[in-house]
């Protein structure tokens, strides 16, 4: 493990970057999140991630299997909310329904796939992107390949402990904290500072 | 069987109420497997093995587990023990020797699966002519499979240390298997005083919904029995797929590192600081050379020991700064291939003498003596 301190940019990163975790990035703790591999506090991270939102020019949400289906109470309003954010911040949602590797080929319009996340993003020409709602080792893996190949800014709001591989990751991420979220654009958007 | 309530896991490895028991290493697998909470526990009890699997029968005829199986060879044990993981339960199975070599195959697709299957692996020889005397040569096969790797000293080591695999390996951001490892014969079949927690308390359930990759059940469409085959297509992101796969299996080992600091107290343990010699053990052998270390300080030799709790992922740190200001470092071990020399040699970040020796394997003994004289010829020098 290399002792100096690992920064999760935006890539392409280049041809197999190592996983974040490898490199001394370690996930926050609760009330903490992680920007490009330091930890901050959530307030800090949570009015960073609208910025990006705001100032992005083709942001995309990819909700995953466990905000998609309606599989234990909470779900369903926690996925209103997330498509209340997403329109709030002008973004498109593209879904990764499932986690098949799809033959002979996804069609990166209309979906994403954790094993091919960057034909979806080269395709799209997609800056900003957030995962919610993906199994936290899919997500790992999509968002190391995306660093590895493209350009595009990882945002991961998880629900569990978040992602290193992501450039921005909150954890815990309930319907408290998308409503958090929502409000923060709100205010950026009527002029205010979050 | 005894009524048993769920407590937090902080609760149960903190709590005070002890009992002093006289037990083998396999009444201790027993143990700490009756306070688990285990849903299913399936076994290959090969004669002659430790016993631990036949114990935890006991427990499920007593209530305690259950599931109980016997599969029809190790292999078979470790593909149903992956199942029934991927079914979302929590499950435990003991292999040791030529079984885990039988076996083998699945530790890779346990760990590549991210599968929190604990398996407590009761080492012996390996080779031909057959022995089932210790020998640990097993564990320099399992080093680079993925799991998580810890070894026991002594019979209290096994207990706490199963009874704490399970949490740590169940941790959503961790989510692998874990092997938890013990010298056969001088652990497994010797009695030893070891306390054991209040039989009226046990971990609570395993939560299979926070795992990092769905469950099989009929609730998360599609149902998968194989986790994405990246071998049906060839092409460049099929293999950047793969390779990210294992790049992630690596990384949630590295991830382990809070958790068993948190609940092992350290990946090692340091005794006598700063000593100018110092013994770096794990398993059994730390015994031995807790005793070498103490008559060579009666004979004025500055040494101290590194004891290893963790093989994977690897103290690299924690032994580099135990290192830092000795002069030589003696690595005794059960084995002829001395596999922790190889990982000390490899994570040294500086220059020191390094013994690989003494090595005893085909089930000898070693006497404390082997490792004094090491000691000494490096204080001579």
């Amino acid at each position: 493990m290399s002792t100096l301190k690992y920064k999760v940019a935006a890539g392409p990163e280049g041809y197999l970057p190592p996983a974040a975790a490898s490199c001394g990035i370690v996930l926050p703790e609760k009330g903490e999140a992680l920007i490009e591999g330091a930890i901050v506090p959530e307030e800090e991270a949570m009015l960073e991630i609208v910025k990006k939102l705001q100032n992005a020019s083709n942001p995309v949400f990819f909700p995953g299997p466990l905000l998609l289906w309606d599989w234990k109470e909470g779900v369903r309003e926690k996925a209103k909310e997330v498509k209340e954010f997403a329109d709030l911040m002008d973004a498109r949602i593209i879904p990764m329904p499932d986690y098949r590797p799809k033959y002979p080929m996804i069609n990166p319009e209309i979906e994403i796939n954790p094993n091919h996340p960057n034909l979806t993003i080269w395709h799209n020409q997609i800056d900003v992107c957030v995962f919610i709602g993906v199994h936290c080792h899919y997500a790992n893996v999509a968002l190391k390949i995306v660093r590895g190949g493209t350009d595009c800014y990882t945002i991961a709001l998880c629900a569990e402990m978040g992602h290193e591989d992501a450039m921005i990751s909150l954890r815990d991420v309930g319907l408290q904290k998308i409503k958090a979220l929502k409000e923060i654009a709100v205010k950026l958007k009527k002029g205010g500072q979050g | 069987m005894i009524k048993q309530q769920e407590v937090t896991p902080d609760i149960l490895f903190s709590s005070e109420e002890k009992q002093d028991m006289f037990i083998t290493g396999s009444e201790a697998v027993k143990e700490a497997v009756k306070r688990a909470n285990v849903d299913i526990a399936i076994s290959y009890p090969i004669t002659p093995q430790s016993e631990s699997m036949h114990l935890v029968g006991d427990l499920y005829a007593q209530g305690y587990i259950d599931e109980y199986l016997r599969g029809e060879n190790e292999l078979a044990v470790m593909s149903e023990v992956a199942g029934a993981s991927m079914g979302g339960v929590r499950v435990f199975t003991a292999t040791g020797g030529p079984g885990t070599l039988r076996a083998f195959e699945m530790f890779s697709t346990w760990s590549g699966a991210r599968l929190p299957i604990v398996c407590a692996f009761l080492t012996r020889g390996l080779n031909s002519p057959l022995t089932i005397q210790p020998d640990n040569l097993e564990m320099a096969h399992v080093l680079d499979t993925g799991m998580l790797m810890l070894h026991a000293e002594n019979a209290q080591d096994l207990y706490d240390m199963l009874l704490r695999a399970f949490i740590v390996a169940e941790m959503p951001d961790v989510h692998i298997p874990i092997g938890v490892f013990a010298d056969g014969f001088f652990v497994t079949h010797t009695r030893d005083k070891i306390q054991v927690d209040s039989e009226d308390i046990k971990l609570p359930k395993y939560n299979p919904y926070n795992s990092p990759v769905p469950a099989i059940d009929m609730e998360n469409v599609p149902v998968r029995l194989m986790r994405d085959p990246f071998v049906m297509k060839s092409n460049f992101i099929s293999y950047a797929a793969h390779a990210s796969w294992q790049q992630e299996v690596l990384a949630a080992v590295e991830r382990s590192r809070r958790y068993l600091n948190k609940y092992l107290g350290g990946l090692t343990e340091v005794t006598h600081e700063g000593a100018e010699i110092m013994v770096l053990a794990s398993g059994t052998a730390v015994s031995q050379s807790r005793e070498a270390i103490e008559q060579a300080r009666n004979e004025g030799i500055d040494a101290g020991l590194i004891k290893l709790k963790c093989l994977r992922p690897f103290p690299v740190e924690e032994i580099n700064n135990a290192l830092k200001t000795a002069k030589a470092v003696v690595i005794p071990e059960f084995n002829r291939v001395g596999w922790l020399f190889r990982e000390v040699k490899a994570a040294l970040q500086k220059e020191i003498h390094v013994i690989g020796a003494p090595r005893v394997f085909g089930g000898m003994t070693m006497p404390v003596e082997l490792i004094l004289d090491e000691i000494r010829r490096c204080h001579n020098v």
